[in-house]
């Protein structure tokens, strides 16, 4: 199909692009980005979206969706994630392996990768799992899971207990150039913990998870990757200390990519308020200085990417005393208002000093879409010309409210409820398609 | 963010948790105790405030003594008391807290008193009610994990107003596990609400939870400092399962440190008295020539449980939701 995405304006952050430009795009590639009002020759497009008053950007790219399949299918679908996905202008979704059974084999990849092939909507990346039933024991044949399409290995939630397994799976993974994935948290320190270590887990009688459970970690993957030189990506930061850790060993050189969940990036403990359970999350939300130096952190680049961290789930899982509730949000249909919302904080935070070189708003997008698409090693995420059409096509100014009837997701809970967010999106493009428009 | 516990004329609905209290509600509360203390004295035990309404002991956590206390209370006011440990019941057959709750008020419930292990259990219930419309049930917090002992941090205040009659010039120490304990929580609440100009803990490192300090709590780490001029010493029950471990190395070595000794006692001001919430370990945290001594009001305390659980009831029962 051709199709033409005219008088929109584009951003296309890994091709410095912030102008008004239109798209033309052909057989699920981008042939042409040119200026409104000119055409590649004999160009005649079968579908025009006029984007007037719109942004045009890449497909979003995220580095953390539960699918919730195989396994948990009651939660949530994959039809279901995915239409979520197309109405948040996801593209490209990396889900962790944390499902059941764990994806630590690679029939388990083949069929999550044909499943949602079939369904042909965004482009699903899985992390294989790095362990053995994630369980911290023995290796994952990663060179298979990698021919049947995993893009990473990850442990999810679950933090190796044996520091020399954990060398080994670094070595291992680093023997092929693979890319671990580790949540930064120590698997004694804080285990039971379910709120951040703080007065107000004290005054609610929440038992606590200390900033130092997310340091210790990171010291000792330091350590792993100074012996093993694997390149390692941090999943969900959450401490001020622990992007201090990560600045100086991006300066010392280690490989190393991080990213944050969008809730960290606006929320803090204190929204936990009279327990409301929708704000449980792992790493939990930390106090305001630690969203202060998140915030921080993703505009100086020491956080690589921004993630939606969707978790579906449902009633029987949230509507419970906050210690039982399970953590975790619906994220997808959010990520974008709430990159914007940075976006916006920052354009008001940054008011008097030296203008930026590049706005806020560009770099919010970067942070969704080309910056993430490095740390997962995908091509995707940017609209260079011959590159595959995924393109997301968005109202920043647009306000909606948040709730549970507006969102796809099947899952419903988030803490962003009843909250009036901007950026909405109008139309998303996959691989020249349209998948989802408004 | 509203205060669940109060409805939108700003009176009881829920008792939840001292925290956030307004003093003229405490102030309320203590007085209607003061004036069911002499209820219990009497022939006839009963006043027949809460005729023909259904009081339901929920103890998702065993406690025969504090149920027990609820139980009398409702009982001498006259009300309906169905006790469900729900342990044995529903929750073994995987019934949800809240399917629990809807039906116990389709049997027209009109007060929960709610004993649970998680922290906020019973915000949850109160949160639920109000969301489906069924404000006219009250929900009274019988204790819930680490949180919050409202009822018993505010018989702790009724035996200190009864015995020191003014909050404003006193100094309080609570002594022992102030990290696993809702009844510091309540208490440390309840004193700095009714104006105690300082409140102490004591303990070792290990038992003292992070922003104490945040809560207007001057932290001790040696007893003997610790107890220096107080008015009032509150000591805390040391779980069995705390006694040894990474916690504390064992309960010989916890009384050394921290138990409450004549020795130790005399440290405080002469006519301090001493209180404990029970069910108490004696030797471990305190010895038995000061629990059975003349500043203890250990059972004084038991004895204003009652009438104060009574104020508690009486005052949500009219409250209209």
């Amino acid at each position: 199909m051709k199709l033409h995405i005219k008088n929109g304006h584009m951003i296309d952050p890994a091709n410095g692009i912030d102008a008004l430009q239109d798209v033309f795009i052909e057989a699920g590639r981008v042939l042409a980005v040119m200026p409104p009002g000119t055409c590649p020759p004999g160009f005649i497009a079968e579908r025009t979206l006029d984007c007037a008053g719109l942004i045009v950007a890449p497909g979003f790219v995220d580095l953390s969706a539960r699918l919730r399949e195989p396994g948990y299918e009651y939660k949530a679908t994959l039809e279901s994630e995915l239409q979520a996905a197309m109405q948040g202008g996801v593209t490209s979704l990396i889900c962790p392996p944390d499902t059941d059974p764990v994806l630590d084999e690679p029939g388990l990849v083949e069929m999550l990768k044909h499943r949602a092939k079939t369904l042909n909507q965004a482009h699903v990346h899985p992390l294989g799992a790095l362990t053995v039933g994630l369980k911290g024991h023995a290796l994952t044949e990663m060179a298979e899971l990698t021919e049947a399409g995993c893009i990473g290995f990850s442990q999810a939630e679950v933090p190796i207990e044996d520091t020399n397994v954990l060398l080994r799976a670094m070595q291992y993974a680093n023997t092929f150039g693979y890319t671990v994935w580790l949540r930064p948290q120590d698997a004694h320190i804080g285990r039971g913990g379910i709120a951040h270590s703080g007065p107000l887990a004290s005054r609610l009688g929440l038992a606590g998870v200390p900033v130092m459970s997310e340091t210790i970690a990171l010291h000792t993957i330091f350590e792993l990757m100074r012996a093993s030189r694997a390149r390692v990506h941090l999943c969900r930061m959450s401490s001020g200390a622990g992007l201090d850790l990560v600045r100086a060993a991006k300066k010392e050189g280690l490989p190393l990519t991080c990213d944050v969940g969008a809730h960290h990036l606006h929320l803090t403990d204190a929204d936990i308020g009279f327990f409301d359970s929708n704000a449980r999350f792992t790493p939990p939300l930390r106090s305001g200085r630690d969203r202060d130096a998140i915030r921080q952190g993703l505009f100086d680049g020491t956080i690589d990417a921004l993630c939606s961290d969707h978790t579906p789930l449902d009633e029987e899982e949230k509507l419970l005393p906050f210690g039982e509730a399970s953590p975790g949000a619906t994220g997808l249909e959010l990520l974008l208002s709430l990159a914007l919302k940075w976006a916006d904080d920052y354009a008001v935070h940054q008011d008097g000093a030296a203008p930026a070189p590049v706005r806020p708003l560009v770099r919010a997008i970067a942070k969704i879409t080309s910056d993430a698409a490095r740390v997962a090693g995908l091509a995707c995420g940017q609209l260079a010309i011959g590159s595959v059409a995924d393109v997301c096509v968005f109202d920043p100014a647009a306000r909606w409210v948040v709730n549970a009837s507006r969102l796809a997701s099947q899952g419903k809970h988030t803490p962003f409820l009843g909250y009036e967010l901007s950026g909405q999106v109008m139309a998303t493009v996959v691989a020249g398609h349209i998948a989802y428009q408004r | 963010m509203l205060n669940p516990q109060l409805n939108k004329h700003g009176e009881l609905q829920h008792l939840l948790t001292i925290d956030g209290l307004p003093k003229s509600i405490v102030n309320h509360i203590l007085d209607t105790a003061s004036s069911f203390v002499g209820v219990s004295d009497r022939e006839v035990k009963n006043v027949p405030l809460m005729r023909g309404k259904s009081v339901f002991n929920l103890f998702f956590e065993n406690s025969t003594r504090t149920r027990t206390t609820f139980e009398i209370a409702s009982k001498r006011l006259s009300a309906d008391v169905i006790n469900l440990n729900i342990n044995a019941s529903s929750a073994s057959k995987g019934e949800s807290l809240l399917d629990t709750i809807d039906n116990l008020a389709a049997m027209h419930a009109d007060m929960f008193v709610v004993r649970h292990a998680q922290s906020g259990a019973p915000h949850l219930i109160a949160k639920h009610l109000i969301d489906t419309k069924q404000s006219h049930v009250h929900v009274v917090n019988a204790g819930d994990g680490r949180h919050a002992h409202p009822t018993q941090g505010l018989l702790d205040m009724y035996t200190i107003r009864h015995y020191k009659k003014d909050f404003t010039n006193l100094t309080v120490a609570i002594v022992g596990d102030i990290l696993h304990s809702r009844v510091a929580r309540s208490d440390i609440h309840g004193l700095t609400t009714l104006g105690v100009p300082e409140v102490r803990a004591i303990g070792p490192h290990t038992l003292l939870p992070s922003g104490l300090e945040q809560m207007g709590v001057r932290v001790f780490t040696d007893m003997n400092e610790g107890l220096k001029g107080v008015d009032v010493i509150i000591m805390l029950r040391l779980q069995n399962e705390r006694m040894s471990g990474a916690l504390l190395p064992s309960a010989q070595e916890f009384f050394k440190s921290y138990g409450l000794t004549p020795e130790r006692l005399a440290l405080a001001k002469p006519d301090a008295i001493v209180m404990h919430p029970g069910p108490m370990n004696r030797g471990v945290e305190i010895d038995s020539a000061v629990a059975d001594g003349p500043q203890a009001v250990i059972l004084p305390q038991v004895t204003f449980g009652i009438a104060v659980r009574m104020a508690v009831m009486s005052i949500l029962a009219g409250t209209q939701g």
